[in-house]
């Protein structure tokens, strides 16, 4: 059997990712692929690395087996990989722990991001303040007013925040006025991706840095239960907390993978209604990479919807459709109304609140259980916490303070 | 000769080419194609057509904002196309170039889009996110259809991609005078002045520089070292001023073509 082994050297996966970017990055892309290459391997920063992400993060995660709702349902038991019980809140902050490393290493001295739900935005102020390094922030107006508490915790990290006012106002647009900025000041800056997006080198390296995940779940799940799980399922906006689950687990063809979509409103109702380019989009070209998007027939990109600042990203990692085109990871789509019943279901029978984001995969494993018998084993990937979504949960539901 | 080349050709020895930028269908195609005339009997030698996109990562915010306003409007490739097609009725000599991103074009299809475009009378094609290491599917069509495809050159780009990208450009140079987006305000005449030397080393095209450059004094000043000067920011700043004014748009534009071409002729 072949050994997985993508992206080429390229960062094509098949016909998707690669390096699609204006002319003034190419040399920091350049610069940035060139250093990872040098450090990726490389004892001592991968020492630091596994120190940091120890001793500051607090992995490893614990792998916990949900008894509760796997009783409640009947079905397959259900494991949680813990990410929510990081540092700041989700998984998020692997990825911005790694690429701080390499940003010091190249002389950087001031950080950019973009962030939607506001948890790469935290991760990224919280290793900046932590290295003493300036920090920008790129969030769009709609996901600084829906997730208010995040943006003070940037700025209470020293961190500056910029609303975004172009486009549709939400992540995709955060993206692009990074990107500005970066063009800008490319010399002294260090653009931090969240997700497995963007230019080659960044999908691959967004997912080494995340593929802690699947490799300390496979070993867990190995100790408490033995063998190998028999499904994987993680929510996908970017995709970074899916890949970071499933990459160490593409070789291992008996265990089905799941990504879940943000279905919003409903597939049916049109791209304007959901976010799932990878259920319901076509190919074509953003943000620096080939994949699967939510465009219309003039190629403008469709701005989507979901209850989850964290998902309504129009795109997706190239990676992502790579897996879905060869067969290998299957993706399906999760309403607004089941991610906030999952998120209630899992709130009270085990005592874990999860981000909205995580509930979109709790609701599919919740249904993907009960359609398979008690000794059969699912690991969800709980990305995130809820705290941040209380808010938003409490606003739908007519609760005030 | 190719359209573009002639146009290069054509010129006085002593004269640059100057190449003003607008996005289509800002404002409507119709003022687009009134403002295409008036910017040839202005000056213009090429005319750069901005095709809309949704997320026009590279631009500042006044030819963002210029994009945004052709995508709600629905304005798309097709119609930039059919625009084309009108001013080529009227129009056989002044070269004109798509300036653009690539999702439109990669969701029209690249042969198709090779075709329609030769046909509509477009000359060149630049896509500002689509560096020469991913374009070899879309030059090849391109190729067979006679259409150069035109590459960007940054202050950041080393001298030995010069060298690949002389392997792959057709047209001209698009020289981005600064580091930074469309419109920047931080033109360093003497850098620019360094690179173009550095460009001509390896290139034998003509070079044009572009962003930043916003009156005739700055076009005077870079055109001493460039073929040719492109304008766009301050031109789509008219645009957007006199939305409802038609008149006064196409007065203000002219006004603007006519300076900074009589500058650097």
């Amino acid at each position: 059997m072949n050994h997985y082994n993508l992206p080429d050297d390229s960062g094509h996966f098949d016909q998707f990712g690669g390096a699609f970017m204006p002319e003034t990055l190419v040399a920091a892309v350049t610069e940035l692929k060139e250093a990872y290459e040098k450090y990726k391997d490389d004892p001592e920063f991968l020492a630091e690395f596994e120190y940091d992400l120890k001793h500051y993060v607090g992995r490893s995660t614990p792998l916990y087996h949900a008894k509760n709702l796997s009783k409640k349902l009947g079905g397959a038991q259900i494991h949680l990989k813990r990410e929510d019980l990081n540092h700041t809140g989700a998984h998020k902050i692997n990825n911005t722990i790694g690429q701080v490393l390499l940003a010091k290493r190249l002389g950087k001295t001031r950080i950019i991001a973009e962030t939607g739900a506001g948890q790469h935005g935290v991760a990224t102020a919280t290793v900046a303040a932590r290295l003493g390094l300036e920090c920008v922030v790129y969030m769009g107006e709609v996901d600084v007013a829906r997730q208010a508490l995040n943006v003070f915790r940037m700025k209470l990290l020293g961190a500056t925040v910029v609303p975004v006012s172009s486009g549709s106002k939400t992540l995709k647009d955060a993206l692009n006025e990074a990107m500005r900025d970066w063009v800008t000041n490319i010399d002294d800056t260090f653009y931090i991706i969240g997700t497995v997006a963007g230019p080659h080198p960044y999908p691959m390296m967004v997912r080494d840095f995340q593929s802690v995940i699947g490799k300390e779940a496979k070993k867990q799940f190995a100790d408490q239960v033995g063998g190998l799980p028999d499904a994987l399922v993680a929510c996908v906006g970017g995709g970074s907390n899916a890949i970071g689950l499933f990459h160490e687990f593409i070789d291992d063809t008996s265990v089905e993978i799941y990504g879940v979509e943000a279905a919003g409103y409903g597939l049916e109702k049109g791209p304007s209604a959901h976010a799932a380019p990878l259920c319901a989009g076509s190919v074509g070209v953003l943000h620096g990479n080939r994949t699967y998007l939510m465009e219309d027939e003039n190629g403008q990109i469709i701005e989507g919807h979901s209850i989850s600042a964290g998902l309504d990203y129009p795109g997706v990692g190239p990676e992502h459709a790579y897996l879905k085109d060869s067969g290998r990871a299957k993706y399906v789509a999760i309403t607004d109304e089941e991610a906030l019943d999952a998120f209630h279901t899992l709130t009270k029978v085990e005592g874990i609140l999860p981000a909205l984001e995580s509930s979109h995969a709790v609701a599919y494993a919740i249904k993907l259980a009960q359609e398979l018998t008690q000794d059969k084993h699912i690991i969800v990937n709980l990305s995130g916490r809820g705290d941040k979504d209380i808010h938003t949960v409490a606003e739908i539901e007519g609760i005030q303070f | 000769m190719s359209r573009l080349s002639q146009v290069f050709a054509n010129l006085p020895k002593e004269h640059k080419a100057f190449i003003p930028f607008i996005t289509a269908g800002d404002s409507g195609l119709d003022n687009t194609y009134e403002l295409m005339l008036t910017l040839v009997d202005n000056g213009a030698d090429v005319i750069e057509l901005g095709v809309p996109f949704s997320d026009p990562m590279a631009d500042g915010p006044m030819i963002a904002k210029s994009h945004q306003r052709s995508v709600e409007a629905g304005i798309g490739l097709k119609d930039v196309l059919a625009l084309v097609q009108r001013f080529r009725a009227v129009n056989n000599s002044t070269a004109i170039v798509l300036m653009g991103y690539l999702n439109p074009i990669e969701v029209y299809g690249y042969q198709a889009f090779a075709a329609d475009a030769s046909q509509s009378g477009v000359d060149g094609l630049l896509v500002v996110d689509m560096p020469p290491e991913e374009a070899h599917d879309l030059k090849q069509s391109l190729d067979a259809k006679e259409v150069d495809l035109i590459f960007l050159v940054a202050p950041t780009t080393t001298d030995e991609r010069i060298k690949f990208l002389a392997t792959v450009a057709s047209g001209f140079i698009y020289f981005v005078s600064l580091k930074g987006v469309t419109g920047a305000g931080h033109l360093d005449i003497d850098a620019v002045k360094q690179n173009l030397s550095r460009i001509r080393r390896y290139i034998d095209l003509p070079v044009g520089v572009g962003f930043g450059i916003k009156d005739a004094q700055t076009a005077k000043a870079i055109s001493d070292n460039a073929d040719a000067v492109i304008v766009g920011s301050a031109l789509v700043a008219f645009i957007e001023q006199y939305a409802d004014d038609k008149t006064k748009m196409l007065e203000s534009v002219g006004n603007l073509a006519n300076e900074i071409s009589s500058a650097i002729k």
